[in-house]
């Protein structure tokens, strides 16, 4: 069926010949490499910027510095839920098979970026404000994500036909999307009412400009992981879910 | 509509013929939120701070309970594939299933919860406004839990899976539904809350039956 939709396809416009597992498993091999090559560049520059040339913090002193691990994994983890959800839509509405390998591959990235952010937003709590943890709107609604992407996670392993679990998984995680603003917003205020705001994160003091770069550099070098990693996870579903094929069997790594 | 009032009559004869499922959702309510002022001590004054919490937290839960039954039986003996293929709108009998579910673990939730109150001590005027916020909440609760029930259909421990999907998408109604009692009983402005919780059960009336009607359909396929 693959083949079929390739062909009529590729007429029309050649970028939906990559729409097919047959055709994207080859690509995404040649591109891992660069998508690596590109993470050790820009998580060395930004870690040399952020150890060696950011100036330590005049409040905080050296223990600012998780900042650069910290940011770019809560950035990451929400960029990628909706990466996500938008991968799992494109499945449900277009029937496409490798959009919802690519939602089941980046889940179990977001879920790790969102537990990294409160892993090291717990290590940063702790000498800043005293605390592992506080009742933050921030960190609330990034606890509920982490939830959501295990919810993601556990309902598409229970499934056990695909096809069902990647149309299941499409549907929680749309209902996700729409709900995360409605979580943020609705934690944000229960927040306010409940207790004055004991920490604000919103009032962060101005950044100097090479804290700004070291982040930005580690923040670029975070969206290259998730990609390679991405790409790796998605070639692997794909020899799983593709392994009665014939191409598959034709793959040097898969012959015996 | 004919179509409509005719499956939730039938899925409230269906419950009235086996009243014990009901009833233990009913009971468990009751006893968890018996078992705070047990285990956190019978001082008023926090019984009184923690009601509001305590009670939706309770009311959270035994929906859950609920929500298995929803499209579980009809599943399992095929009624639902028959209900597919009606001519009848499927969002509407799937709408008529949410309200039956509402009817039977919702409504009894908002009657039994003054007496839970007075259990926390919360005075009159905070009940009237806990039972008017359940009265808003719980049909919000049901028709999100419908999601979650037509998702799980059929899987491997899907009641547990179920509580999973649910339950964070459940914490914007316990936040602005506790969040009126306790408004109300500190003497809070209460009508920012009830305007959300009202937005809430718009949007979800609006949206929901929809998307459970398409989740019970990838179910069947």
């Amino acid at each position: 069926m693959s083949n079929v939709n390739n062909l009529s396809s590729s007429r029309v416009m050649n970028w939906f010949k990559f729409s097919s597992p047959s055709t994207f498993y080859p690509l995404a091999g040649k591109m891992i490499p660069w998508f690596w090559a590109l993470t050790v560049i820009f998580g060395v520059a930004g870690l040399w910027v952020s150890f060696f040339v950011a100036p330590v913090d005049a409040v905080q002193g050296q223990g600012y510095r998780i900042i650069f691990i910290h940011v770019p994994a809560s950035w990451m983890s929400m960029f990628i839920y909706l990466v996500m959800a938008a991968w799992a839509g494109l499945g449900l509405v277009f029937n496409t098979r490798l959009s919802a390998m690519m939602a089941q591959a980046l889940a179990p990235i977001g879920a790790w970026m969102a537990f990294l952010s409160l892993w090291t937003g717990a290590f940063w709590g702790k000498p800043m404000w005293g605390a592992w943890w506080v009742w933050d709107a921030r960190l609330t609604s990034e606890l509920i994500l982490l939830f959501l992407y295990l919810g993601f996670i556990a309902l598409q392993a229970s499934i056990d036909n695909a096809r069902r679990a990647d149309k299941a998984g499409a549907i929680l995680a749309l209902v996700g999307v729409v709900n995360v603003p409605i979580i943020y917003f609705s934690v944000k205020w229960w927040n306010t009412l409940h207790q004055g705001a004991s920490v604000s994160l919103t009032k962060a003091p101005a950044m100097a400009q090479t804290m700004l770069w070291g982040m930005l550099l580690m923040a670029l070098c975070f969206w290259m992981y998730s990609i390679a990693v991405g790409l790796m996870r998605v070639r692997a579903i794909i020899l799983e879910r593709e392994a009665h094929t014939d191409w598959v069997k034709q793959l040097n790594e898969v012959k015996p | 509509m004919n179509a409509f009032i005719t499956i939730v009559h039938r899925d409230l004869l269906l419950v009235m013929r086996r009243k014990s499922e009901v009833l233990t959702a009913l009971f468990f309510f009751v006893i968890v939120t018996s078992l705070f002022p047990l285990g956190i001590g019978a001082d008023t004054a926090l019984l009184r701070k923690i009601a509001p919490g305590v009670i939706w937290v309770a009311a959270l839960l035994s929906t859950l309970l609920g929500l298995q039954r929803m499209f579980a039986a009809d599943y399992a003996d095929g009624t639902l594939e028959q209900l597919v293929l009606s001519p009848n709108s499927f969002t509407a009998l799937v709408f008529g299933k949410v309200v039956a579910h509402w009817l039977v673990c919702g409504l009894p939730l908002v009657l039994l919860a003054p007496v839970i109150g007075i259990q926390f001590d919360l005075d009159a005027q905070s009940l009237k406004v806990l039972m008017a916020a359940l009265l808003l909440g719980t049909p919000v609760l049901s028709l999100l839990g419908s999601i979650g029930a037509a998702l799980t259909l059929g899987v491997r421990g899907g009641s547990v899976l179920m509580s999973l999907l649910i339950l964070p998408l459940y914490i914007p109604v316990l936040i602005f539904g506790a969040g009126a009692v306790y408004a109300s009983s500190v003497g809070l402005d209460i009508t920012g809350h009830f305007s959300l919780l009202g937005a809430l059960f718009i949007l979800a009336l609006a949206f929901v039956p929809w998307v459970s009607a398409n989740a019970v359909k990838i179910a069947i396929e």
